[in-house]
């Protein structure tokens, strides 16, 4: 698959008081990703074509994908489907990629969500509200020992505009 | 095509005063802020500077003062030559408390369409409003290189 025809639609830059081996570890690892991500696990064979999974705390495989980039602890791409019956199908794969890079004694984090066709701003709007939520998070969890529990609200914007397009969402 | 603009969303532990005060008074961003120091009466129509070692870099006007929600100002660039071309731009930031937590929004706008300003912009601010969070959650900002603001020249 080339990379190259899927383009940054959202970026997400934060820099951490930390260092790039914390940081990958806190976005591949599900005790980390547990504590600033709603609960939810990260699973993740760290090889090229090796398994990602998000999985909601009920044990379900919320999102799936597949390890393109890794570089530790510098470059991390996969790719980040929700399981929604459809998604896939109507919006392409999604592609994240992890940028992490040293900044004096800080880190600065950059999060690409990219895709491979325009999508509207209300079906970005999902990622668009939730990233920077799981990054400050990550942030504080990894400055100050303790994640701040931030509960969002369900994306309706989003969800509206993906049943619009007859995709099944819960 | 949307609209050239950066918006970017920060959840801190701290309240909306602190929050407030962080963003208007010198003390405070003189240590997230790369140095700079913001001077105005936040009074609506009074004018707002923002100031690096004593060098106004940024000058405008405010446009709204709601404490502790919402505060907005026009911003010119008036240090970088190549910068110096660019239309007057608007900052709005967004205080909502949010749970135990603080949601701050920046949206920063009117700029031309491929322009090097937001570019300029797109970086910095991640930048400033990271060291912001740092301050007001762990009572120290963090240690970034000043040239992290002006990666963005050559950005986009």
């Amino acid at each position: 698959m080339n990379l190259d025809q899927f383009k940054p639609l959202t970026v997400y830059t934060i820099y951490i008081a930390s260092t790039p081996e914390k940081v990958w570890e806190a976005l591949t690892s599900a005790e980390f990703s547990r504590k600033y991500f709603s609960s939810f696990a990260v699973e993740m064979e760290p090889k090229l074509g090796g398994r990602f999974i998000v999985r909601a705390p009920d044990g379900s495989e919320h999102i799936s994908g597949e390890v393109f980039e890794c570089d530790p602890p510098n470059r991390l791409t996969v790719s980040w489907n929700v399981n929604w019956p459809g998604l896939v199908e109507k919006l392409g794969l999604t592609i994240v990629t992890y940028e992490i890079e040293p900044a004096g004694e800080a880190v600065r984090l950059t999060m690409s969500e990219r895709h491979d066709r325009a999508l509207s701003d209300d079906i970005l709007s999902g990622g668009r509200t939730g990233w920077p939520a799981i990054l400050s998070g990550l942030k504080s969890l990894l400055e100050t020992g303790k994640a701040p529990q931030i509960t969002m609200a369900p994306p309706m914007q989003m969800l509206a505009a993906l049943k619009a397009m007859g995709i099944k969402t819960p | 095509m949307s609209k050239p603009q950066f918006v970017y969303v920060s959840y801190i532990e701290t309240t909306p005063e602190k929050l407030w005060e962080a963003l208007t008074s010198s003390e405070f961003t003189r240590q997230y802020w790369f140095g700079s120091e913001v001077r105005s009466d936040w009074k609506v129509g009074s004018p707002f500077a923002l100031l690096m070692d004593g060098e106004t870099t940024d000058s405008g006007e405010i446009l709204e003062a709601d404490p502790p929600r919402r505060l907005s100002y026009s911003f010119k660039h008036q240090k970088f030559r190549e910068l110096r071309g660019e239309p007057i731009s608007r900052v709005v930031f967004t205080i909502e408390p949010f749970g135990s937590l603080v949601r701050l929004t920046v949206l920063h706008d009117g700029f031309v369409e491929g322009g090097k300003y937001l570019g300029a912009v797109s970086n910095g601010w991640p930048a400033i409003l990271s060291g912001l969070k740092s301050l007001l959650e762990r009572g120290k900002v963090l240690d970034i290189p000043r040239a992290a603001l002006d990666k963005g020249f050559d950005v986009k």
